[in-house]
C-alpha cells in the first residue's frame, strides 16, 4: 500500500515540474508548483515526518507559492512569454543535470551505505524534536528569527518605494 | 516498506528537474521557482537519510531550510518586482548590460 502512494506520489511531484518546463503561461507554472510541493508534502509524511510534512504543505504550497501567484499579478504580463529559440541552451542543460544525477545516485549509494544504524528515533517523536530545537539548535533557531526580520525589513526597503522615486 | 534509496533516487531527479528548468527558462520567475524546486529536493533527501539513519538531524536541517528558503523567497521576489519596474521586463534576454 504505501509503495502505491510512493508511486502515485512521485509520479505526481515529477509530472508537475516536467509540466512546469513545459508551460509558458508563468500562472500556471505557479500552481503546477503548488501541485508538485502537495505531493512532496505526502512524500514527507512516508517518511516518518509529520511535522515537516504539515508545514511543507502550509508554508511551501500555502505561502511562498501564494508569494509568487501575487508577484505575478503584480507583473500583469499581457504578451505571452515567446518560444524559446536556443536548442543549445536546453542540450547543455540537459547534459549537465545527468552528468549531475549520476554524481547524485553515487553520493546517495554512499550515504546510505555507510550509515546502518539501529534506529533510535522515529521520525514521529515531534516532542523529541521540539527539544532539540530549543536545545542543541538554540542558536540557529535564534538566528533564524533575525533572519526573518531582516528578510522583512530587507524586502519592505526594496519594494516597498513609490514607483519613479 | 519502501526502501530509503527510492527516496533519495527521487530526491535526485527532483533535483536534476530544477536544474533542467533553470536552464531552459527564460524568465526570472520561473527561474526562481526552479531553485525553489531544488530546495525541496534537498529536504526530501535530508528526510530520507534521517530516517535511514535514525537521526532527527536531517528534520531539524529541513525546517531551517523551510525557513531559509520563506525569507530568500521574499527578498528574490522584491528584486524582480524592482527589476521589473526598471526595466519592463523579466526576461533573462533582455537583461544583458554585462554582454560587452
Amino acid at each position: 500500500m504505501a509503495l502505491v502512494i510512493f508511486i502515485v506520489l512521485s509520479v505526481l511531484c515529477a509530472g508537475a515540474v516536467v509540466a512546469m518546463i513545459a508551460s509558458r503561461n508563468q500562472a500556471h507554472n505557479a500552481l503546477f508548483l503548488v501541485l508538485a510541493f502537495s505531493s512532496l508534502g505526502g512524500l514527507f509524511g512516508l517518511l516518518d515526518a509529520p511535522f515537516a510534512a504539515v508545514v511543507q504543505v502550509l508554508v511551501y504550497a500555502g505561502a511562498i507559492m501564494v508569494l509568487f501567484l501575487f508577484a505575478i499579478m503584480m507583473f500583469n504580463l499581457r504578451q505571452p512569454v515567446p518560444p524559446e529559440r536556443k536548442r543549445l541552451r536546453a542540450i547543455l542543460g540537459t547534459g549537465l543535470a545527468v552528468i549531475l544525477f549520476a554524481q547524485l545516485i553515487l553520493a546517495g549509494r554512499r550515504a546510505l551505505a555507510e550509515g546502518s544504524a539501529a534506529a533510535a528515533f522515529s521520525g514521529g517523536d515531534i516532542a523529541h524534536l521540539g527539544r532539540l530545537l530549543f536545545s542543541d539548535y538554540l542558536y540557529a533557531f535564534e538566528i533564524t528569527s533575525l533572519l526573518i526580520l531582516a528578510a522583512l525589513v530587507g524586502a519592505l526597503a526594496l519594494a516597498g518605494k513609490k514607483e519613479g522615486e | 516498506m519502501i526502501p530509503p534509496a527510492a527516496f533519495v533516487a527521487m530526491a535526485a531527479l527532483l533535483f536534476i528537474l530544477g536544474i533542467i528548468a533553470f536552464f531552459v527558462k527564460k524568465d526570472l520567475l520561473t527561474q526562481f521557482m526552479a531553485v525553489e524546486v531544488m530546495l525541496n529536493a534537498g529536504n526530501l533527501a535530508f528526510l530520507a537519510l534521517a530516517k535511514a539513519l535514525g537521526r532527527a538531524d536531517g528534520q531539524m536541517v529541513v525546517l531551517f531550510v523551510i525557513t531559509v528558503a520563506a525569507a530568500e523567497a521574499v527578498i528574490g521576489l522584491a528584486i524582480i518586482v524592482l527589476i521589473f519596474r526598471q526595466r519592463r521586463s523579466i526576461r533573462t534576454d533582455d537583461l544583458k548590460d554585462l554582454k560587452g
